[in-house]
């Protein structure tokens, strides 16, 4: 399994290239440089040194002692992506494929962004390394996450926000296949997941592999054993790729990735391809898919602007397939109660995307001890993807904690923030 | 022969290109767009790319979403892209779908295949789909006689060049600049190279698309190409003048592919 994909960028019957022929040379080349890169112990060391003084890796596991009771008694792990440098997991990509850029003699980057993770990321290596960056971000989620889009300009990235369609991560997407179309010769296009046409969702987990080796590894430094279970959120599946994927020959270790449920997947309502969708084609590769009879993109439903996407990476469509990992939807008000818990128990405020992890961390464990298992024998880890800055204004109003007047002025605050060139 | 390979050749003996004319069905609805096409047909329009609408269309300019947008969002349906082709086939032009990839996926390749054929279309431009993503939808094809038509662009290696060329029939298309269709003030001057380095690989006619608006234009790519394909500004004509506006459009630009200027 860790053979996947094939030459030709195939999980099974998922991935592959379904893309404009103007963009086949430069995935092509990117494939190249790629492989080369993964053996080159120069490009691997400057990697190495940029995790470890950029980023702040290792990240630490935590254990998690006042979450466990919320989970059957399950003891909870965290591996702690949400203090690498940036936030998120979406820095340890970032930083690899900046590298690539460098590498490919391109001096322009553009990026997709839902959360704005993942523009902040790209935005941060662009500075370091100095590449012109643009990114394209949904309007709605420059609405719903607009710190992060103050923290791009502040970065010295051009925010594009994308007016078209669904306004959110589908359609930020689109923009910057058209930008890329256009100006591939100069330009390369840092994907922000393990989606897209291959060679990406191989290169992306690539560079996201270190958080499962590290947590492995901590998991077994800290407790004396592998963990029973792994879980993660899955937008476009990269924080759960990183993580699962040193533990897919682990078979004693369950693989469970949290997708958006949004108002209960039963509503269809929600952003749970894997859960609710069918296989097709979106944004370069097949996989599973939020689609219409006809075929056409559906709607998606999240209060989570980086979860909120009707595909899924090819590799985690295999993954259901073959039963290695299982999905489940988790719907929004499960997510932020999760969140307010985590908040609580831990004095972790974490990002609402990772929040899904929790809730569903928390119904795997009691579902194991509700079977019968003794919850003192159960270890879990969860994938703390990111921290929840971007997300008070979004939390504040969901728990009311913020009063008629104090909303009224952060409203002055966006508006004024999109006025911004 | 097929009836692409027959216009191709009838067009030769004429010394003259072939026009090919890009509306979506739906915009501005089923019976304004199905109107529009077969009056481009009676206006000079060689051959007809129905265009299917879809929700994420990767290679098109602002344009040409906006009229896919507003064809779903008036509730065009596969069926509609359907009904519309063997509407177009019946003014007896060769009739091709362009269509995304996902919509066919979901029809099931070979029963759209089959539909295709049973409403008198003659093939098939797929823009997200690269031949070596295809080798059942070719089986497909062959099995019912249609044409596959792949892109080239400005980026296509020759090698890459060469497999389009062995894979298609009917023609090639060189989507001749890199980026998304849309009119062009300027026509790219790549685009007569990359049908040069077509013409090195393969005897099959080659299509240029390249953001054609005006018979001048028709006439400057008709001198090195063997057919012109007209979207964006048939789709802006039939947004802003109508049918009338499409028909004037059309014999314009018919009248360009017959007046090749070559240098
Ligand atoms: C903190 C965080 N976690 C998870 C995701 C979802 O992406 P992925 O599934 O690729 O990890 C995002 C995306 O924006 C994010 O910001």
């Amino acid at each position: 399994m860790s053979e996947s994909p094939d030459s030709s960028g195939h999980f099974g019957a998922y991935g592959g290239r379904f893309v404009p022929e103007a963009l086949v040379a430069a995935l092509d080349e990117l494939t190249a440089a790629h492989l080369a890169a993964r053996t080159d112990p120069v490009f691997t060391a400057e990697l190495d040194r940029l995790l470890t003084t950029y980023a702040g890796r290792p990240t630490p596991l935590t254990d998690a002692r006042r979450l466990s009771e919320h989970a059957g008694g399950a003891r909870i792990l965290l591996k702690r992506e949400d203090l690498a440098h940036t936030g998120s997991h979406k820095i340890n990509n970032v930083l690899g494929q900046a590298l690539l850029t460098k590498q490919m003699g391109k001096q322009r980057v553009i990026a997709e962004t839902g959360a704005g993770q993942h523009g902040v990321a790209t935005a941060t290596a662009c500075a370091l390394f100095g590449f012109d960056c643009t990114v394209y971000m949904g309007e709605e989620d420059t609405r719903r996450q607009a710190l992060n889009v103050a923290r791009m300009r502040l970065l010295g990235a051009e925010v594009i926000p994308v007016t078209s369609g669904t306004r959110t991560l589908k359609d930020a997407t689109n923009e910057a296949m058209r930008d890329w179309v256009t100006n591939v010769e100069t330009t390369h296009y840092v994907i922000g997941s393990v989606v897209g046409p291959h060679p990406f969702p191989m290169l992306v987990r690539d560079f996201q592999r270190v958080i499962g080796v590290e947590a492995r590894q901590q998991c077994l430094d800290l407790v004396g054993r592998l963990p029973d279970a792994v879980v993660a959120c899955v937008g476009g599946g990269s924080n759960a790729m990183g993580i699962f994927h040193p533990f897919l020959e682990d078979a004693s270790v369950a693989l469970i990735g949290c997708e958006a449920g949004g108002d209960g997947v039963e509503t269809g309502r929600h952003a749970a391809p894997l859960t609710a969708g069918e296989p097709g084609v979106l944004h370069g590769a097949r996989s599973y898919l939020m689609q219409d009879e006809d075929g056409q993109t559906a709607e998606t439903t999240s209060i989570s602007a980086g979860l909120d996407y009707p595909g899924v990476g090819p590799e985690h469509a295999l993954l259901r397939d073959s039963g290695r990992a299982t999905y489940t939807g988790v719907a929004d008000a499960w997510a932020m109660q999760a969140l307010d818990t985590l908040a609580k128990s831990e004095g972790i405020l974490c990002a609402i995307e990772t929040a899904h992890a929790f809730a569903g961390a928390c119904d795997w464990g009691r579902a194991q001890v509700a079977a019968g298992k003794d919850a003192r024998d159960l270890v879990i880890v969860v994938n703390t993807s990111g921290r929840g800055d971007k997300d008070v204004d979004t939390a504040a109003r969901w728990f009311g904690l913020v009063t008629g007047e104090e909303v009224a002025e952060s409203d002055l605050v966006r508006a004024h923030e999109g006025e911004q060139p | 022969m097929s009836q692409l390979d027959e216009l191709f050749a009838r067009c030769r003996t004429e010394g003259r290109a072939a026009l090919v004319g890009y509306l979506p069905v739906g915009f501005p609805s089923y019976d304004a767009s199905v109107e529009a096409m077969t009056a481009m047909v009676e206006a000079g329009v060689d051959a007809v790319e129905v265009g299917m609408p879809y929700s994420d269309p990767l290679m098109e300019g602002p344009v040409i979403q906006a009229a896919h947008q507003a064809a779903l969002d008036a509730g065009t349906r596969q069926a509609d892209v359907l009904r519309a082709v063997e509407a177009v086939a019946a003014t007896g032009a060769p009739t091709l779908v362009m269509g995304y990839w996902n919509p066919v996926h979901r029809y099931g390749f070979r029963r759209w295949a089959q539909a295709l054929k049973d409403a008198g279309g003659v093939g098939a431009i797929t823009p997200d789909l690269i031949p070596e993503e295809a080798p059942e939808w070719l089986e497909a094809c062959r099995a019912l006689d249609l044409d596959p038509v792949f892109l080239v662009a400005p980026s296509s290696t020759d090698e890459r060049i060469a497999v389009v060329g062995r894979t298609n029939r009917g023609f090639v298309y060189a989507a001749a600049v890199m980026g998304v269709t849309g009119a062009r003030a300027q026509l790219g001057a790549g685009a007569r190279d990359l049908v040069a380095r077509v013409r090195a690989q393969t005897d099959l006619p080659v299509g240029v698309g390249i953001g054609v608006s005006t018979g001048e234009q028709a006439a400057e790519v008709a001198g090195f190409a063997d057919a012109v394909v007209v979207g964006s500004a048939l789709v802006t004509a039939l947004q802003t003048g109508g049918v009338d506006a499409v028909r004037r459009l059309a014999a314009e630009l018919a009248e360009g592919v017959r007046s090749p200027v070559r240098n």
